[in-house]
């Protein structure tokens, strides 16, 4: 009896939300024409990147912040590391891993550099990256990190900061982030580069911080 | 054809949602949740997302699902050895 009615009023609530989503209004503000009609000053060809890092640059910034935040929470959380020695792994997974990491980073370079004029950019060239380094650890060719030092510290935080000091460099064209149509192509290259860099060393410390007592009982 | 695969990938998306939340197992849970991803991936690139489908798969699935298999192994060895 109970199952029932937790059944029907959940089908009741898919069909409201169903109903609800059909009946949608049309946006308010329509942006695809402001979008389309700026693309040539906003230094890429793609839509997406062009909202992501020139039109909206200051979400992304925020986005970076909140991941890098995320990471040193779990930091906190962690305490003192363990012995993290690489769990022994089959030699055939060990190879196959050995081949497939560097075409992963060219994957991860073409994603970065596909993201001015297609799909691509620097959270998915990052994603990549970070993906090649678990794997890497899952073969027990990479050990779990430590406690980080001053080089590792440099790669998380210094995608963060060098869109902060891109940002305050340009406070002088009047909004934040707002870039001269002339240089924009190569700051937002500059900066997804930065991005992937500590995009990958954060998604894989996410893995590496946490996976680094696992082996000290 | 382009309606058929369409409906099928929507199934599918329903069907490995509906599995992973009512899998006994945890390990044929993530995998089950992997696959998930992986069909949400496709299901972003039918909508004309492929940015979205990319980040998907690369997050949502990927690290996701190793994050997952990794915390089910370090439970399993816990359960081994208490």
């Amino acid at each position: 009896m109970k199952r029932f009615a937790v059944i029907a009023s959940a089908l009741l609530f898919v069909g409201s939300l169903a109903a609800a989503m059909l009946e949608l209004a049309p946006a308010a503000i329509d942006l695809r024409g402001p979008v389309a009609a700026h693309l040539a000053a906003s230094g890429v060809s793609h839509p997406v990147t062009a909202v992501l890092l020139n039109y909206r640059g200051y979400d992304t910034l925020l986005e970076i912040a909140v991941l890098l935040l995320a990471l040193l929470a779990i930091l906190a959380v962690v305490g003192e590391p363990g012995a993290a020695r690489p769990a022994p792994a089959h030699p055939v997974l060990q190879t196959l891993a050995r081949l497939a990491t560097p075409l992963m980073i060219v994957v991860a370079v073409y994603l970065l550099w596909a993201g001015a004029f297609r799909p691509g950019g620097a959270f998915q060239a990052g994603a990549v990256l970070a993906a090649a380094g678990v794997l890497l650890h899952l073969a027990g060719l990479l050990p779990g990190w430590q406690t980080p030092r001053l080089r590792l510290r440099l790669g998380l935080a210094g995608g963060f900061a060098l869109f902060l000091a891109v940002a305050g460099g340009l406070l002088a064209q009047g909004t934040l982030l707002q870039y001269p149509p002339a240089l924009a192509g190569g700051l937002i290259l500059l900066i997804e580069s930065g991005l992937t860099l500590s995009l990958a060393l954060t998604l894989a410390g996410l893995f590496l911080f946490l996976s680094r007592d696992e082996v000290a009982p | 054809m382009t309606l058929a695969f369409d409906l099928l990938l929507a199934l599918a998306l329903l069907w490995s949602a509906w599995r992973t939340l009512a899998a006994p197992r945890l390990d044929r849970a993530i995998v089950l949740f992997i696959a998930f991803g992986l069909l949400m991936a496709l299901a972003w690139a039918r909508l004309a997302a492929p940015d979205i489908g990319l980040a998907e798969a690369a997050i949502g699935a990927g690290l996701t699902g190793a994050l997952l298999l990794d915390a089910y192994g370090v439970l399993q060895r816990r359960r081994d050895r208490p």
